[in-house]
C-alpha cells in the first residue's frame, strides 16, 4: 500500500500532500503520524496541502483529527500553502478546520512552529530530546 | 434546455469517488469555468459522491453538459437505491449527520452549486442533481 512520506526537521514533522486522498491512505497518514510523533517527541505538525485541487469535508475531518490526536500527544499542527480558490470554497462549504493553525506558506508555517519551539524549550535548542511520554 | 454531452461513471469505492473528481474537473474545464467555480463544482462532487457511497450504499454519477440557450453548464445526478432520506429538511442542516460525517454534505453542495434539486423517500433511494452554469 502506498503511503505519503513523512520528514522529520528539527522538533517538525513535515508532510507534503500531493496526491488524491483516498480512505486509505488518510488513515495511513494519521496512524504513521502519530506513531511518529510518539516515537520523536516531535511538538509539530506542519502539513503542506499546495498541491491539493480541493479539500472536502472528507479531507477537513481528516485533518482535523490529526490536529486533535497530536494535540492529545502535545504537538501542534500547521496546514499550510492553501490554495485561495480552496480557501474560498471551504468557507463556503462550512468547515472549520477547528483546533488547525493554518499558514500561508511553508516557511510561515515553520516559523510559527519553531516559534513554539522556541517559547515552550528555552534552553532545549531543537526540542527534540524532551521526555518521552512512554517514561 | 439541450444536453451535449452525458457519461455515468459507477461510484462503489473511495478510489470511484477520486475518478468523479477527475472527471468533474476535466469537464469543468471543457466548459470554461474558471479556477474558483471548478473548485466549487469538484468539492460539491466530492460530497454528493461521498454521500452517495456512505449513505446510499453506493450508486452512480451521470454527469451531462447542458445547453440553456448561450450559458453553458455542467449538470450532475448522483442516484443511489439506498436507505433513501425520511426528512429531507433536516438532512439539509448544517451538522445534522445520520453517520460518522460532519454533516456538511447536503446543505454544503448546495451552498457550492448554482442549482440544487433533491428527491428521496426511504427504501426509495435518494437522487440530488447539481448543476453549475458559466
Amino acid at each position: 500500500m502506498d503511503r505519503i512520506p513523512i520528514l522529520k526537521l528539527g522538533g517538525v514533522l513535515i508532510v507534503t500532500i500531493q496526491v488524491d486522498m483516498h480512505d486509505r491512505l488518510a488513515l495511513a497518514l494519521e496512524e504513521d503520524l502519530t506513531a511518529m510523533i510518539a516515537r520523536t517527541g516531535a511538538r509539530g505538525v506542519l502539513i503542506e496541502i499546495s498541491a491539493l485541487e480541493i479539500v472536502d469535508s472528507f479531507i477537513g475531518r481528516m485533518l482535523v483529527s490529526i490536529a486533535a490526536v497530536s494535540r492529545v500527544l502535545d504537538a501542534e499542527t500547521v496546514v499550510a500553502g492553501m490554495r485561495p480558490a480552496v480557501a474560498i470554497t471551504l468557507v463556503e462549504l462550512g468547515l472549520e478546520l477547528t483546533g488547525i493553525r493554518t499558514a500561508l506558506n511553508v516557511e510561515r508555517g515553520m516559523a510559527l512552529l519553531q516559534a513554539r519551539l522556541s517559547d515552550e524549550d528555552d534552553g532545549d535548542e531543537d526540542g527534540s530530546d524532551r521526555d518521552g511520554l512512554e517514561d | 434546455m439541450t444536453v451535449s454531452k452525458t457519461e455515468t461513471l459507477p461510484i462503489r469505492s473511495g478510489d470511484d469517488v477520486v475518478r468523479v473528481r477527475q472527471r468533474v474537473r476535466t469537464l469543468a474545464v471543457e466548459i470554461g469555468l474558471g479556477i474558483v467555480d471548478q473548485t466549487k463544482i469538484v468539492t460539491a462532487a466530492s460530497e454528493l459522491a461521498r454521500n452517495t457511497l456512505d449513505y446510499g450504499g453506493g450508486g452512480d454519477v451521470r454527469t451531462e453538459i447542458v445547453w440553456a440557450g448561450l450559458r453553458k453548464g455542467l449538470r450532475l445526478t448522483f442516484e443511489d437505491h439506498g436507505p433513501g432520506i425520511a426528512d429531507i429538511e433536516q438532512a439539509m442542516t448544517d451538522h445534522y449527520t445520520s453517520g460518522g460525517g460532519l454533516g456538511l454534505g447536503l446543505g454544503g453542495a448546495k451552498r457550492l452549486s448554482n442549482e440544487f434539486h433533491i428527491e428521496s423517500s426511504p427504501g426509495a433511494g435518494t437522487r440530488v442533481m447539481i448543476a453549475r452554469w458559466k
